[in-house]
């Protein structure tokens, strides 16, 4: 009897693509593939690397690995069912993403949220960010070969798991901002819970620094490697801890606060190139270390200004149908600076959706400063610019 | 600077360059003239006053009432703060326009990605592949008109036509090595 395991036997074997021409190489040069499956390219993620000897002359990245199309998918599905879409994108950071795709549409609509939506979703997306951020620096020091802040940072980003979970039900994928407002209230409780979370976590940053930030073989081997220069950055618009490790000031929530995060205090940490040239991979590094502190300030005056009343569903359209028409939003998410072009036709679904991920910006960049580097340090680099294959590929 | 005196600006100097403009809108924009849009972005990069360095999304959008293929630049300014929204609207058959990769470096990767899911040209590329499909994939399947092949490579790709569907109407899958 045929199964349908034989029908479908064939195996598809892919042609090998190549950037570059084999027949072209210099006498010394070979091409190295890096990837699909690497560990330290945090997904799946091929590089194609012209080397000569330990040095890369030149790099080609290849992605598209993970594609899904979530683009046309939008384009079949309801405003409100595209946002668990969205959700899937940045998959470590998922707060950021429905977040954004909310404020387009909201943009696009003319909603309006009330204070205390405004406060919930500052305070959850700067736990997703803090969350975000000792997810990559704990990974970055694992693919350099520190094994310990790893064990560290998670301990740190499992409480915070835990606290979206008793918030809304999911540890990783919450589908908790709605067009208009976000899907539950606080539970009793979750605010005192965060206070303990935030009061506690400045010796988690604490044991972070001794452990990695300093170490002297943590730096030696970033704080020289993978410069990006201002001028380039901004070129390739780079966003996010990326483009201010390159000392570029420009924060969204500061410069275009929304969800009103011109009532926080806060620092934009930028590059200082402490232990070498500034816009180097340690530079992003610590970036993202020092905007954990931020955050946690953040969330201290968010947590004290927090509206008690208000309804978090006051604004949710009954049906989501805005006027024909477009709106983009952006808002700094963990990784840079995310985009949504919402293009409505009137109807009841998105005519189109655009997705502007800062992963897959930035890989756009990656040649620039892989070239003279040796192949060991390709890992510094995937590492410091902290890509999440979800988004890039989407 | 706001919208309207952008757009007052780049009026003066690319005069019927600009075909039209919406700025009563949510994100105002222009519609510019596909074959000027390389000597705008450059004057809009470079302009002290503009200083537009950032281009912040490039998107392609495909209106099939309109027969036409919209191609939509958001750009920013990191020095001015302001931001303007460009677009250029090309054929839907056989969409050809210049690249603005020598301008912002950064539209390489996004023109790439256009091409992939629209099919439109981008001429004067420098690394002119598809980006996110597979070389040989069947057409370009962000426009409307797109249909889903029958199958790639001896796999199944409709949606209609997955496992799951076929397991319901009754047809024995093999699940694992040892079926």
């Amino acid at each position: 009897m045929s199964t349908a395991a034989d029908k479908y036997s064939k195996v598809y074997e892919p042609d090998e693509v190549y950037a570059f021409n084999p027949s072209e190489l210099e006498e010394d040069e070979m091409i190295l593939n890096m990837g699909p499956q690497h560990p330290s390219t945090h997904g799946v993620l091929r590089i194609e690397l012209k080397t000569d000897g330990e040095v890369v002359k030149d790099a080609r990245p290849h992605i598209g690995y993970l594609h899904r199309n979530f683009e046309k998918h939008a384009e079949n599905i309801d405003y409100q069912g595209v946002i668990p879409f969205t959700d899937r994108m940045d998959y470590v950071a998922s707060m950021g993403n429905s977040l954004t795709y909310a404020l387009a549409v909201e943009k696009l609509m003319g909603v309006e949220v009330n204070e205390r939506v405004q406060s919930i979703r500052v305070i959850t997306s700067e736990l997703q960010r803090i969350a975000s951020h000792l997810l990559s620096v704990g990974t970055y020091g694992m693919d350099i070969g520190a094994f310990t802040p790893f064990l560290h940072s998670f301990i740190e980003r499992e409480k915070i798991l835990d606290l979206f979970e008793w918030l809304c039900g999911a540890r990783l994928l919450y589908n908790y901002n709605w067009v208009g407002g976000v899907s539950h209230d606080l539970p009793d409780g979750w605010v005192d819970k965060v206070r303990v979370f935030v009061d506690t976590f400045d010796a988690a940053v604490d044991d972070l620094q001794n452990l990695l930030s300093h170490n002297k073989i943590f730096t030696k081997r970033t704080a020289e490697v993978g410069i990006i220069p201002p001028d380039m950055a901004v070129q390739y618009a780079v966003t996010g801890p990326n483009l201010r490790g390159s000392g570029v000031k420009w924060d969204l929530r500061k410069d275009e606060p929304y969800c009103g995060y011109q009532k926080y205090d806060f620092e934009i940490p930028v590059g200082q190139g402490r232990y070498g040239p500034i816009g180097s991979c340690w530079d992003r590094y610590y970036v993202r270390v020092r905007e954990m502190r931020e955050s946690q300030k953040i969330i201290r005056q968010a947590l004290d200004q927090l509206p008690a009343d208000g309804d978090v569903h006051e604004s949710v359209p009954k049906r989501v149908k805005p006027k024909p028409g477009e709106a983009y939003a952006r808002s700094e998410a963990p990784r840079g600076e995310l985009g949504y072009y919402v293009v409505s036709d009137g109807g009841l679904i998105p005519y189109r959706v655009r997705g502007r991920s800062p992963g897959f910006v930035v890989m756009g960049l990656f040649h620039e400063i892989a070239k003279g580097e040796m192949i060991a340090d390709m890992v510094a680099i995937i590492g410091s610019l902290d890509i999440v294959l979800g988004e890039i590929d989407r | 600077m706001d919208a309207a005196s952008i757009h007052k600006r780049l009026d003066e100097k690319f005069r019927g360059r600009i075909v039209h403009s919406e700025l009563e809108v949510v994100d105002p924009f222009l519609v510019v003239d596909k074959d000027a849009i390389v000597d705008i972005g450059t004057y809009m990069r470079d302009e002290p006053d503009l200083a537009f360095d950032m281009l912040h999304c490039l998107s392609g959008v495909d209106c099939l009432k309109d027969e036409r293929i919209e191609i939509v630049y958001h750009l920013t300014s990191l020095k001015n703060r302001h931001w303007i929204v460009l677009k250029v609207y090309l054929p839907r058959s056989g969409a050809r326009m210049p690249t603005v990769e020598n301008v912002w470096k950064t539209a390489n990767w996004h023109e790439r990605e256009t091409y992939d899911l629209y099919g439109v040209v981008f001429e004067g590329h420098s690394d002119f592949r598809r980006i996110l499909l597979p070389e040989d994939w069947p057409g370009h399947p962000l426009l409307k008109d797109w249909e889903w092949p029958d199958e790639w490579h001896g796999i199944p790709v409709k949606p209609g036509d997955q496992m799951s569907k076929r397991a319901m109407d009754g047809e024995e899958i093999g699940i694992g090595p040892f079926d």
